[in-house]
């Protein structure tokens, strides 16, 4: 008899949105790619260029030279992973007191997070005129603190949350098996607490690495971020659409590594997998 | 090996008092059962002793020594945890061996230690597993060699039985028996689950709301409960309690049950308390027998009542009767029984069954 075989169904309503959003995402991506490399005559041909003849790096090196993009790299890559790690580490530590110790009672807790409720606006001219009379002004330090503390609310009450539904019983254990409390919080806190970190320097970072406010009023000339080098290209003479898509997917290159990385602790991370053993 | 001495004991939160000025001597060597209902104050008494709770007053002595102020770490116990709490970043023989490399043994002897422990629990086929990979009677086996190993002068168990299945728990309540009997280490062992008390226990210490109810051999608690509380918690099926009135009577001294018969007392068992007095009966299952032969048996009176419905467990049947106002319920032999609605003689032992003061709930 022949075998009766069931036919797969396509699940062609999955691909159609699929598809559809890939190309919401992936089209404009695709078209700053392009146009970084594209020759500056081919910006608005019509009809539309869609891959250059002649693929040019001029753009790159301008932006990055010449609009000293690079120096904004690396300016951000030093306050951002500088603020992730203070951020982080001083927030993992902070959470930890409150959720162990119940450290200030049930209201400490809420009132860092209502920090975040804080729009930058209100704080960002007082910040301007306490870090000129300190002469923190433009400099890396001076990033480097506002961040941590700007991102300090997210990374306390993301670790805050990640504590509280870990068990107590497991470093009681560790204290009673010999540990000082440090050495509880170090083998047995932290390594279990290890997704939620990745996930709180993960948003830190992302919060750092794509923050323009701050950097456009406490910086200038030299401890500028990335964000602040497009300023450069779209306000003076008509807009440098090459110069700006090549220093925009420079911008994107460490957060795609970073995501790369971490994509499996982000998700534990992000939804608080349960740690009992 | 240790003994713990506890005095004046306090613990409060806020202005609740879990724990109400605890007096508690516990000899080396001996297995003591904290018992109680839930919310009693049996985890932060055996927290307190572990150092993971501060207390609000009095004093602990652990092996002569006063830990109030010393950190768990110092105090050489061992504590197995009602979750297990085993690190579940950490292999079996890892968690077995945490406490030892924690104090800084050197790695021969962990090894040694960590495998003659896994070897007594059975569990040597299981060292490099992580926890999630075991069952939960093998990580309660983990659990306890990661107590074990570590020698300890005190053990703490606070419920450890409570996550495993019926069978699992009678298994490993025999384990922990022996575990006793071959180290003869002071162990706190604390349940909610009075068989678990009765059989593990050396001594019972039975609490409620904070303060001990009454403390002794598990078998004084049984036979000669302090107190309506401590009768009504220990045994299964439960104690019934009769309230009644004494009542002299020609010389005699009788319970007047409220609606039913009159009880004469045996001599020396005739509590020192005023006539008309409301007290209250306290029966067991065992105290009461189907009637043989024309008259009660010494200590015992007669009476007659009808059978409610029966309960076989197959080597014994639970009959319920109805007396006066109450229920009593008597165990008789499996196939000794007879029918529901059937009037039949009963001998109730008054020498074996408790009596209390109505008001104060206290014995008699
Ligand atoms: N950390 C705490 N904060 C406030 N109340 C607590 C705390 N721990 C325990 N309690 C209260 O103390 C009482 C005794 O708790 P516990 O010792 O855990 O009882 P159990 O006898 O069931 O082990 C309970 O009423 C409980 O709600
Ligand atoms: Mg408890």
């Amino acid at each position: 008899m022949a075998s009766w075989v069931r036919p797969r169904r396509i699940p062609i309503v999955r691909i159609v949105v699929i598809a559809l959003f890939l190309a919401f995402v992936l089209a404009p991506l695709y078209w700053v790619a392009i146009t970084s490399i594209k020759p500056s005559d081919d910006y608005l041909a019509v009809p539309p260029v869609w891959f250059p003849d002649a693929p040019t790096m001029v753009h790159y090196e301008a932006a990055l030279f010449a609009y000293r993009g690079l120096q904004g790299l690396i300016n951000s890559i030093i306050i951002s992973i500088s603020a992730t790690i203070l951020s982080v580490s001083v927030g993992t530590l902070m959470a930890y007191s409150l959720a162990r110790f119940n450290t200030g009672g049930q209201h400490l807790s809420f009132w860092v997070l209502s920090q975040r409720f804080l729009p930058p606006i209100a704080i960002i001219l007082p910040l301007f005129l306490n870090y000129r009379l300190v002469g923190l002004q433009d400099t890396h330090v001076g990033m480097i603190v506002a961040y941590t503390v700007f991102t300090l609310p997210v990374s306390v009450w993301m670790m805050f949350a990640y504590f509280r539904q870990m068990p107590r019983s497991l470093e009681e254990a560790a204290l009673v098996d010999g540990c000082t409390r440090w050495g509880a919080l170090w083998s047995v806190a932290m390594p279990l607490a290890a997704p939620g970190i990745v996930a709180a320097a993960v948003f830190t970072f992302i919060a750092c690495w794509t923050e323009f406010f701050f950097a456009l009023v406490l910086t200038s000339r030299n401890a500028f971020t990335l964000p602040t080098v497009f300023r450069a290209f779209l306000s003076f003479q008509g807009a440098q659409y090459g110069e700006a898509s090549a220093l925009a997917i420079v911008s994107l290159v460490p957060s795609i590594i970073l995501g790369v990385l971490v994509q499996k602790h982000l998700v534990r991370g992000l939804t608080l997998g349960a740690v009992r053993g | 090996m240790a003994d713990v001495k506890i005095k004046g004991l306090y613990k409060r939160y806020g202005s609740f008092e879990a724990v109400r000025g605890i007096d508690l001597d516990i000899p080396d060597g001996e297995f003591t059962v904290l018992v109680g209902p839930s919310g009693c104050g049996k985890s932060t008494l055996l927290r307190t002793i572990a150092g993971l709770e501060e207390i609000s007053g009095g004093e602990i002595a652990i092996g002569g020594e006063v830990v109030n102020d010393m950190r768990p770490r110092d105090r050489d116990v061992a504590m197995v945890f009602q979750d297990y709490a085993l690190y579940p970043h950490m292999t079996v023989r890892n968690n077995i061996g945490f406490g030892l490399k924690a104090r800084k043994m050197p790695q021969p002897e962990i090894d040694s230690r960590v495998d003659a422990a896994a070897t007594m629990l059975g569990i040597t086929a299981l060292m490099d597993r992580l926890p999630r990979q075991i069952s939960g009677g093998q990580r309660q086996r983990v659990a306890i060699g990661r107590a074990v190993v570590r020698n300890p002068r005190l053990f703490l168990f606070d419920e450890p039985l409570s996550n495993l299945d019926a069978q699992l728990r009678d298994e490993m309540r025999g384990e922990i028996k022996r575990l006793h009997r071959d180290i003869s280490t002071t162990m706190i062992y604390v349940t909610h689950d009075q068989i678990e008390a009765m059989t593990l226990a050396d001594r019972i210490v039975l609490m409620r709301d904070g303060v001990i109810e009454q403390e002794g051999a598990p078998l004084d608690l049984f036979e000669r409960p302090a107190t309506t509380f401590v009768a009504g918690f220990l045994g299964s099926p439960k104690m019934t309690f009769l309230s009644g009135r004494m009542v002299r009577v020609e010389g005699a001294v009788t319970i007047a049950l409220d609606d039913g018969p009159r009880l004469p007392l045996p001599e020396g068992r005739i509590p020192d308390v005023a006539d008309g007095r409301a007290v209250i009966l306290g029966v067991r299952p065992e105290h009461i027998s189907r009637a043989t032969g024309p008259a009660a048996a010494p200590g015992s009176a007669r009476l007659d009542a009808v059978i409610e419905f029966l309960q076989p467990t197959g080597s014994r049947t639970y009959a319920t009767f109805r007396l006066g106002r109450a229920q009593v319920m008597a165990e008789f032999e499996a196939h000794d029984t007879g029918r529901p609605g059937e009037t039949v003689p009963l001998d109730l032992n008054l020498s074996r069954a408790s009596m209390f003061d109505a008001a104060t709930q206290r014995a008699i």
